[in-house]
Order: C-alpha cells, then structure tokens, then sequence
C-alpha cells in the first residue's frame, strides 16, 4: 500500500446502522488496525436490495442510484456485508443495464467497492489482526458472500488467525440458513425450517460461536436462537477480529 | 384419478403440511442428499467438467437463439427417415394429435415411459377420456400414477415414497404381498407391466434431446422400459417440447456425459436409444414413428430474452436435490408438474405467470441450484426476473392484517431511502414504538422482540425473535469513533 494510509468509506448498511451499530464500530477499529483511514459518509442509507430482491426494481434503481456518488472522494469502499457488496458489484449492473451513462457511474463505484474480509486479505494483505477468542466458532458462509462474490477463503484465513480460536466447520456448511431476505416473511415457516437445520448443525460442532459476514443471516439465525433458548451464539466476524480475550 | 390444473397459489398451505409431516421430510431430506453426493462424487471423477457445462451452455444457447432454423432441420430430418412430424401448439393440441393417432391404430391400451411433458399437458386424463387406457411403466411413475399423485421430482417421480408407502401401494392396488424388499418390489411392478407391453398397440414416450442433424429421439433411462415403450407396440409417438433441440450428433457426447452425471451420478443411464425413424424392412421396431413437436408457452418464453436461458434445461432434476427450499417443501408444494428451482421458473411460463406469482418467490436465492446446473442457468438471476414481472403484471393480492399494500409500502420506503432525514425518523418512530412494548424499559440492554403485531414482521415473529432498534444508531456513535 505504499506509506499514505488508503482512504476506506465505511458502508454501514441500513440493517448494520439500526440495528446493529456494534459491528460497524468494531468494523471501523479492525479496519483502522490493519492501517486504513476510515471515513462515513452520513447522507447514506440502503443499497437498495430489500426493493430488487422483492421485485420492484424501479424503486431499487431510485435508492441505488443515490450512492452511486456519495463516495468519488474516498480510494474504497467497505461494507461488513457480503450480501449488500454484491447488490452493488453484481445487482447495480443488472438493474442500470439499459443505460449507459449511469453504468458508467455504476463501473467506477464497483470497482472500489469491496466486502469487509476480502478487503482485509486481498487489498491490505493482512490476516493477523491481533484478536484473541479463545472459544471454538463455527463459521456459516453467507449465500450472496459465497456464490456472487466467491468468497470462502477470506474469512476462514481472518478467524484462524484469531489467537485461541478453534475453527470448525459445519455438515453440508454450504447450506442456505434461511434468510433469504423478503424470503424470510414470505415463507416464514420454511425461511425458520431451514434456520433450524443450520443452527442444528453448527451446534452439532459443539462450537459456542455461529460467525457470518452478514447482519441479515445473523439476525434470523439469532432471532431463532433466542426464540428456542439455544446454548450457542452468534457473532459477526468484524466482531470477532475486534475480540481480546 | 390424479391431480389436474395448476395449484400453485395453494404453495402455502402444501409447504405447510409437507413441513408438519416428519415421515415426509426424512424421505426428501435422505434421497436429496444420496442424489447430490452421488452427483459430487460422479463428477469429482471427470477431469474436465467444468468447461463441459460451459461447453453444454454454449450449445444450448447457439440453439434456442436459432431455434427456427434447427426445428426445420430436425423435423426435415424426420421425415426423411420415414417418421411423422406433428405440431402442437398447446398441450391441447397435443393431446388431441395423439388421441387421434391411436384412434388411427385402433389401440385401446397406450404404454408410456416417464415423460415430464406427457404430465404436462396431462396425457394420461386425455387418453382415459377417451377410453384409452394409459399404462406408466416407469417404476417411479407407475408408483405415482397409482397413488393418485404427479411426480414429485422430475427425475425421481416417488421420490417422496419410502420403501414401506411403496408396499402398502401394491398391496392395495396390485393386490400383492406385504413386502419392503426393493427387488421383490420391483419384481411385482415388472410382472404387472410385461403383459402391457406386449398387448398395447401405442408406445408414448418423451424426448431426452432430439438432433436436428440426424432428426434422432434420444432416450436415456435405467429400466429398460423406455426402450420396450418405443419398439414393443406397433407406434410409437414421441412427445417433444420444442426446446429439446441439439444441433449436431457429436453434441450428444456432451450431453450425455452432463446428463446421468447430473442427474443421479451415473457415468451413464443403464439405457441410451438413440431412434432415427420407424424400422426398416427386415429390421425389429415399430412400424410408424411419431413426433410430436410442442410449443405450450415455450415460443412465449423464447421471447423474452431474458427468460429464453430458462429453456436451456436438460431436465436433470440436480437444482431440486440442492435446493432447500425444495428439500424443505417438496415437489407436490410447487403445485403442478415441474418443482424445485426450474419449476418456479417454467410454470409461470408455461402455465402464465398470473396462476403461479407465488413461485417466484419462493427461493432464498441462495443459488445452490446454479451451483450444479449442467448448463449453468442463472436460476436465482431468473427467478430475480420473474418477480419483477410479478409486481408489474400481476401483484400478488393483500396479504391478511396488511397496513399499507407492499407496492405502496415500497414506494415509501424508497421515498424515505432517499432522503436521509427521513431514514432517520423512521429509525426514531421505530424506536419510540419499540419502548411503549410491552415488557420494554430497561435501557442500554439490546432487546429482542417475541411478537410484532403488523405484518410482515409478524410473520417474522411466529418463529424468530425480532432486533429491536439499536437504541443509539451507528450515525449517532460515528463522531466519538472519529474523535
């Protein structure tokens, strides 16, 4: 990275912002850690998905368009969410298609655009971050992080290099939890059926920690948690490699 | 009597009983998972697989963009070889074609193999309307069509049967002993079939691909009795949707290696028949080859261009065994004849979209379903697709105890997103709504919710805890972050 510190544009995310303003904060000190300059732009809100993956696109497109020029000053961006990453690196191209001169826009901000591990490992090279955790974790791969934007690796090479983790992985890890979002109250009963299989499996590891990238599968997995009073936790990984234990 | 109509608006209401069956759940849960491993294993053993799928992609979309030209050439290419070429616009018109063929034949009885479009356009109610008795002679499909049922895999009709709901089935319909083994089953089934196959005068089978270049059926199976369907009778008529089209003869090599693979992980189906027109003279066969060629809302999908990928299909069924969604639900949820994935995609093209709204929405999008398609269809792309037609062309009715409708409470939502001030108010009323819950109060505490009143997030409260707002958002912490 040469000597200037890059300047990294947090994107806190709608759901990370009302409701779990922890790991933005956590994502803000790791970053800050691993040597980057973090800045937040407050007139941002949503990338537009709940309204894309429902089905209204013209209101996705009129949300996405907004931030597509909140960040020209900054040399990234980074969002603690695989699943907003890919609505802007895979889903703004879809939607703008038919107009070039926003694709335009829509180019430069993809290309900076980066999910909070893959950025860690792949632009600042770094894995250690100095966290300890001394606990088993199991780490469930988040379906838009996983096969939209094919990261795997990132994440696993972050939580194993946390002092004292134990990294196991789950039976069938590739599973879809639920989420889905819209999916999960409009097929409640299957978006729940499914979340009690991935928590099943996850507490079949013995681990005491549940680790994704991704408020939404975080919040229906801990919802479920709660509801059944289950003896295991969840954690988002920005969380994790902000732990010293 | 089996099932009839699209019921797709009912995927509620199934998916809910299917859920609340637990001997029904242990029977997808463990075939899908055999299907899927046995496919992982298949293919870990082919060097090359990857760029075969490519491979496979590139020719299907080479012949559904120029399906005009290969349809000509296919159906030139069978009758030069002396068979009968039919063209069925609806499933109507298709059945008619046949009915009208086995009159000609003067046959009462019909033996047919596993066909996805023979259920369809629902064949076998056509033919006993008109006092013909059709005969499956697919184990699965025969399991199937006795309990009254449609398939509910598209490769693995009885795929929700278990070796004992099999058994009680023959003893109640087939009249024969109590038996769970599988062979002695299979045995009661072939005994009852033989017989069939050498009085009936029409055999009705599918098409696996139909090549353009040589006008050949192609047929994969593992019975046997695909094979006896097409040359015991006397006719033989195959049913085609038009987009089973392949160009060439060569492109069955990648086919055919996609295929079995795919779909069950074999290397290849116990039977490949390859049938290029009626017998010769002197030869084995039947004596007239018909092919049915049907549109029944595919030349509808080929014209929107985005949708034309989903006619890429090879009809595998490995999108169901990923999916868990599918694996959850169960075929007969999706409410006609295709399931899983492709069904949510194709039944709202070939049925209409405004039967079958529901369907689209009824995935995660979690893509495992493109994660294992031969031909790489971007499923979740598709389905992404779909529901945007929903919403313009036929939203789905008010959901019960809705506030406001979901298109205006969209239109709001985007009205706020755009307008920073606005998000943060609606954080604000959300919290101040949080507080006067009941058992709310002690702060600093995240709180999680047990019921929420107004839908959706009720439906999200019958199984789940819901966050409540963070009582200090991360706006609010970022200047202390920054000091």
């Amino acid at each position: 990275m040469g000597n200037h510190s890059p300047k990294v544009a947090l994107f806190i995310t709608c759901l990370g912002d009302q409701f779990f303003p922890q790991v933005g904060e956590a994502s803000v000190r790791v970053l800050r850690r691993a040597g980057a300059s973090v800045t937040f732009n407050p007139a941002q809100t949503c990338c537009g998905q709940p309204a894309f993956n429902t089905g209204y696109r013209e209101e996705a497109r009129e949300v996405a368009i907004r931030n597509l020029d909140l960040f020209e000053d900054v040399d990234y961006v980074v969002a603690p969410s695989g699943s907003c990453t890919s609505m802007v690196r895979v889903f703004y191209p879809e939607i703008f298609a038919d107009d070039p001169a926003v694709m335009q826009r829509v180019e430069r901000l993809r290309g900076r655009f980066y999910e909070f591990s893959e950025f860690l490992v792949n632009v600042m090279k770094v894995e250690d971050l100095g966290a300890s955790f001394p606990h088993r974790v199991a780490y469930h791969d988040a379906c838009h992080l996983l096969r939209e934007l094919h990261i795997e690796n990132e994440p696993r090479k972050l939580i194993k290099a946390v002092k004292g983790v134990e990294l196991v992985e789950m039976q069938d890890f590739k599973l879809c939890c639920g989420f889905g979002g819209t999916f999960s109250v409009k097929f409640p009963e299957v978006s729940v059926a499914m979340a009690r299989d991935k928590v099943r499996a996850a507490m079949d590891t013995g681990a005491e920690y549940l680790v994704a990238n991704d408020s939404g599968c975080l919040m229906h997995l801990e919802g479920y948690i709660r509801r059944e009073r289950l003896p295991i936790q969840t954690l988002h990984l920005a969380e994790l490699l902000d732990k010293h234990e | 009597m089996s099932e009839t109509g699209v019921h797709s608006s009912e995927i509620h209401e199934r998916a809910h009983k299917a859920l609340g069956d637990a001997h029904l759940q242990e029977a997808y849960r463990s075939s899908t998972l055999r299907l899927y491993t046995h496919r992982l294993q298949a293919i870990g053993q082919v060097p090359g697989f990857e760029p075969l799928r490519d491979r496979a992609r590139e020719l299907k979309r080479e012949v559904i963009n120029h399906l005009d030209y290969y349809l000509a050439q296919f159906a030139d290419n069978v009758e030069r070889q002396g068979g009968k070429v039919h063209w069925a616009r609806t499933g109507e018109d298709a059945c008619n074609i046949i009915k009208q063929i086995v009159r000609n034949a003067g046959a009462k009885e019909v033996v047919k193999s596993k066909s996805m479009v023979g259920e369809e356009i629902e064949l076998n109610q056509a033919l006993e309307a008109d006092g013909i008795e059709p005969v499956e002679t697919d184990l699965g499909e025969l399991i199937v069509q006795l309990a009254g049922e449609r398939p509910a895999h598209i490769v693995a009709p009885a795929i929700h049967k278990t070796r004992h709901d099999v058994s009680e089935l023959f003893v109640e319909k087939l009249h024969s002993d109590r038996t769970e083994d599988p062979e002695v089953l299979t045995a009661i089934a072939r005994k009852a079939l033989r017989e069939m196959f050498a009085r009936a005068g029409v055999g009705v089978t599918g098409a696996n691909f139909a090549v353009a270049e040589t006008g050949s059926i192609v047929l994969v199976e593992n019975e046997g009795n695909i094979r006896l369907c097409s040359t015991a009778p006397r006719v033989h008529i195959a049913i085609v949707g038009i987009e089973k089209i392949i160009p060439r003869f060569d492109d069955l090599s990648v086919f055919l290696r996609l295929l079995g693979r795919s779909a069950t992980g074999q290397k290849l189906t116990s039977y490949t028949s390859i049938l290029t027109g009626p017998r010769r003279p002197g030869e084995d066969g039947p004596d007239e080859m018909h092919v049915v060629l049907m549109d029944n809302g595919r030349i509808r999908t080929l014209a929107d261009e985005k949708m034309r990928e989903a006619l890429y299909c090879i009809r595998c069924g490995a999108c169901l065994n990923a999916c868990p969604v599918y694996r959850k639900i169960g075929g007969h949820a999706y409410g006609w004849v295709y399931s899983g994935p492709i069904g949510a995609l194709v039944t709202p093209e070939f049925a209409g979209l405004g039967q079958a709204r529901e369907l689209p929405f009824a995935s995660s999008l979690c893509g495992a379903c493109r994660e294992v398609c031969p031909v790489r269809i971007n499923i979740p792309g598709l389905l992404l697709h779909l529901r945007g037609h929903v919403q313009d062309q036929h939203p789905l009715p008010p959901h019960m105890g809705e506030v406001v409708s979901e298109q205006k409470g969209m239109r709001l939502w985007a009205w706020a997103m755009k307008r920073p001030w606005a998000y943060s108010l609606a954080g604000a009323i959300a919290r101040f709504g949080v507080r006067c819950l009941p058992g709310a109060g002690e702060g600093g505490v995240r709180k999680w919710i047990a019921r929420l009143p107004v839908y959706p997030l009720s439906n999200w409260t019958e199984g789940r805890d819901f966050p409540a707002p963070d009582p200090v958002p991360f706006r609010k912490r970022w200047k202390k972050l920054s000091e």
